[in-house]
């Protein structure tokens, strides 16, 4: 089965990619998970990594091109399977460089209609380029579940889309949810919030961020944490941990906070899996903890530790850095005192964790010196609005000032 | 001095033939071992003999019955099973001629005799050693059984089987079949029309017990009125052989029965021939129920050893072992053929009218919590059916409620077997039933009704 080689997304913003060198070469026998090319992102130097098994039949953009996102680059399939419907199928997609203007959406073929109707549905959600190979059924399905059939990869015969992809490719962006329809709620989207989400994007770009500050006293948990790392030699604890621990535990107070913006409607989670901003050599990863609000603090300082560790080291497989709910970045150590993180789409939410530094503070009309930390909140507003995001950092910041509050 | 092929294949059936055929077309060099004739069961014994004695149970109850509605008046009508016999032999031996002319054409070496399997992918036949570089391929399928220990066993006379009966120079005054699927129908069509008086046993609730429980009321209603006896939910719990009659002493529905006839035919299940292969020696594991264990690619658990058709597991049936002989020769010459989908493989009884379905039967949906919708069409309604005086029957469609997808599909008709492919097509390619109406149907066919139960799931049939 042929599998196209997508230029991804490999960095929360990244809109286009360079591909630097690949690593393999035509007619070279590739394995799901290794490493086709690197990549230079809008931040980073990334790899692009084979999302099926087979032969790397050919390179669509060589060293040097620069694509859009989405674009096809390369294409692995069997060793003696005809790939040229594959290749035609889809010609507007095969990487147009860079200088090429954005086409007009108007010199788009016109969308098909299978039905009356599907005619409906379809001038709503026009295919994005090309003629899209694939059967009747998974049309249908494809269309009911609000799923673009130009991303999805067939397996039917010459590269048909059939059920089982449309299938698949429904359940592919959130690998943790599964199997378990109870993980998750769609709300679909409101005039109201259409309307917001049109005219803040207009104003804001692609996601409208804004932003909440608090300054959290951290006293209690420094000493809450001091005590637990003297009980034993189990791994210690940061204030990270502490932290993931507590954002966790609020976003489980808070689901309004703990969704995806999706294109057309907003996925609330009924569980917490936080996406931990790891820095890596030449760029930053977001290894995820899978159930964040069911695990003990120990579990969490044990995984975080062996996430990042893996993420350095470049182990991560793509199922563990994707399908966050929510963000957290720390740059304390780096003595930032505040700063403002980037939203990591489909998530609706970040926190950015600044320095804890000891400072003047008024306390009881007193001038005291305490351990204070800046924790800033970036907010998609098509979600999140002021009031929702400031009363989930608000329980944040409760949980951290009286750690027992993360167990109450 | 042992010879040396690509792939050698166990068997000369649909399954092997078709498998070394397709083995040539991509350059293998391949042999057959075949012990008997070439086109195995089906050919000789099976599908293709019983086909042609069908027909001319077909033809004798048309000149009887519907011949003079239709202005045509013959005069008394004498019923010669023996000739009958000889044509269908006619036949099955022009198949498998036929097939040994495509071995020659395809330049396939088939080997006479009993093929015994060694370790390393290597056959002896009658002491000569073949060896196969890349691939064996065991394709020898099924043989008729009794059932000794309830007291039938087979002997040629009384207690016949499917083979005995395809010989026979005249029918039994009376038989008795034990085993309702598809070939204890078509049997117990054959024999009634040339006269039997047939008592039709099955232990299950229903014949055809794998059918959609409509075709197999719509079929029984066309026994009853040609007097066919059936004993459905009835079991036969012992036997008393004599030397001209046999006593079937049945349970049924609580009660105890005897049925004594002149000749019982076995057609309950078949023998799988994985005795005397070698199997054992060769490293090939049997499931646990008899069949050749393999996995998804019809590898069999000794390297280089694949198994095809009746004998790697059900369906039994002709075009399913065929479809399974391409896919393992593609496999062998390294090519990445497309999986069979034995969800898609369609099932035919060939007695009148025939019964053809695909897919999942209604009680089928029900079982699975399916949420679907039934259409309907009698041929009653249809021209083309009236026009032939062939008006039993129905297709029935079971689509998904939602996306119109076709979950099952059911044809009672005097050409199910033909009709079927439309849906069979259309379930391979993800057709929903809107399609399947969208596609202009020639005026006046049966295929129109097809359609129009397509459409009358839709909740918009034409004709009725």
């Amino acid at each position: 089965m042929a599998t196209k080689v997508l230029m991804e997304a490999l960095s929360p913003t990244m809109e286009e990619g360079k591909v630097l060198s690949w690593l393999k070469r035509e007619g070279d026998t590739v394995s799901s998970g290794e490493v086709l090319a690197e990549v230079e992102t809008d931040k980073a130097v990334m790899e692009l990594q084979a999302r099926g098994s087979g032969v790397l039949r050919k390179i669509l953009a060589g060293d040097g091109a620069t694509v859009e996102v989405g674009s096809i680059v390369g294409i692995i399939a069997a060793a003696d399977e005809d790939i040229g419907s594959l290749l035609q199928a889809d010609p507007s997609k095969q990487a147009p460089p860079q200088a090429e203007a954005a086409k007009p959406a108007a010199s788009r073929p016109p969308p098909k209609p299978e039905s009356p109707a599907m005619a409906a549905a379809a001038t709503t959600a026009p295919p994005s380029a090309g003629r899209v190979k694939a059967s009747p059924l998974a049309r249908r399905l494809a269309e009911d579940r609000g799923l673009e059939l130009a991303g999805v990869s067939g397996s039917g015969p010459g590269g048909r889309i059939v059920k089982r992809d449309v299938e698949r490719a429904a359940i592919r962006p959130l690998p943790v949810a599964a199997g378990t329809s109870s993980g998750y709620e769609d709300v679909e989207l409101s005039q109201i919030r259409k309307t917001i989400a049109k005219r803040l994007v207009q104003s804001l770009g692609p996601i409208p961020h804004f932003f909440l500050t608090t300054e959290v006293d951290m006293e209690r948990a420094a000493d809450a944490r001091a005590h637990l790392n003297g009980l034993d030699d189990g791994p210690r604890i940061s204030f990270n941990d502490i932290i993931l621990k507590a954002v966790a535990a609020a976003l489980t107070q808070h689901r309004d906070c703990n969704a995806w913006w999706l294109d057309g409607k907003i996925r609330y989670f009924n569980e917490v899996h936080l996406s931990v901003a790891v820095a890596v050599q030449d760029g930053l990863i977001t290894p995820v903890i899978r159930n964040a609000h069911m695990k003990s603090l120990r579990q969490i300082a044990a995984e975080s530790r062996e996430l990042a560790d893996r993420a350095r080291n470049r182990k991560l497989t793509p199922e563990e850095y994707t399908g966050g709910t929510f963000s957290v970045s720390n740059l304390g150590m780096f003595d930032i005192d505040q700063f403002t993180g980037v939203i990591n789409p489909p998530e609706a939410g970040l926190i950015a964790v600044g320095s804890i530094a000891e400072k003047p503070v008024v306390v009881d009309a007193d001038v005291t010196v305490r351990r204070r930390m800046r924790l800033t909140m970036s907010c998609d507003h098509r979600v999140i609005d002021g009031a929702t995001g400031a009363r989930f950092l608000q329980t944040v910041r409760r949980m951290l000032e009286n750690p027992l509050a993360i167990v109450w | 001095m042992s010879q040396t092929f690509d792939a050698i294949i166990l068997g000369g059936g649909p399954a092997g033939y078709v498998c070394a055929i397709r083995s040539a077309q991509l350059g293998l060099k391949v042999a057959v071992v075949e012990r008997d004739k070439l086109g195995g069961v089906c050919v000789n014994v099976g599908c293709i003999p019983s086909k042609a004695l069908l027909h001319s149970a077909y033809v004798a109850n048309l000149v009887r019955h519907d011949a003079k509605t239709l202005g045509v008046t013959v005069g008394a009508v004498t019923l010669d099973f023996g000739t009958a016999i000889k044509h269908s032999r006619q036949v099955s031996d022009q198949n498998s001629k036929g097939v040994g002319f495509l071995m020659k054409k395809h330049g396939v070496t088939v080997i006479a005799g009993t093929g015994t399997l060694r370790k390393g992918k290597t056959v002896t036949v009658d002491g000569k050693t073949y060896t196969a570089s890349k691939a064996v391929v065991i394709a020898t399928g099924t043989r008729v059984k009794g059932l000794p220990q309830i007291g039938l066993e087979l002997n040629k006379s009384t207690v016949i089987s499917t083979d005995d009966a395809l010989f026979l120079p005249m029918v039994p005054s009376s038989v008795a079949i034990v085993g309702a699927g598809a070939v204890g129908c078509e049997f117990a069509d054959i024999f009634n029309a040339f006269g039997s008086a047939v008592t039709l046993i099955e232990v299950l609730p229903q014949i055809l017990p794998l059918e959609d429980q409509e075709s197999a009321a719509a079929l029984a209603k066309s026994f009853q009125k040609r007097k066919i006896t059936m004993m459905t939910g009835a079991k036969v719990s012992g036997a008393n052989v004599a030397d001209t009659s046999v006593t079937l002493d049945v349970e049924a529905g609580g009660s105890r029965r005897t049925v004594t006839v002149d000749t019982v035919l076995m057609a309950a299940g078949r023998a799988l021939n994985t005795e005397g292969v070698g199997f054992d020696s060769a490293g090939v594991q049997l499931t646990d129920g008899g069949f050749v264990k393999v996995d998804a690619n019809l590898r069999t658990t000794a390297d280089g050893v694949y198994a095809i058709g009746d004998i790697a597991g059900p369906p039994m049936l002709a075009h399913k072992g065929s479809r399974e002989g391409v896919f393992v020769a593609e496999v062998i010459a390294g090519k990445t053929p497309h999986p069979i989908r034995y969800d898609n493989i369609p099932s035919v009884t060939y007695c009148h009218p025939e019964v053809a379905s695909i897919g999942l039967s209604e009680a089928q949906c029900k079982e699975r919590k399916l949420d679907y919708v039934v259409g309907r069409f009698p041929f009653s309604a249809n021209g083309r059916a009236r026009a032939t005086m062939e008006t039993d029957g129905f297709v029935k469609i079971l689509r998904d409620s939602r996306y119109g997808e076709i979950l099952g599909a059911h044809i009672v008709a005097s050409h199910a077997s033909e009709l079927i492919h439309e849906l069979v097509v259309a379930r391979e390619n993800e057709y929903t039933v809107e399609e399947i109406d969208l596609a202009v149907h020639a005026h006046p066919t049966l295929s129109e009704a097809v359609a129009e139960a397509a459409l009358d799931s839709l909740g918009r049939v034409i004709h009725t």
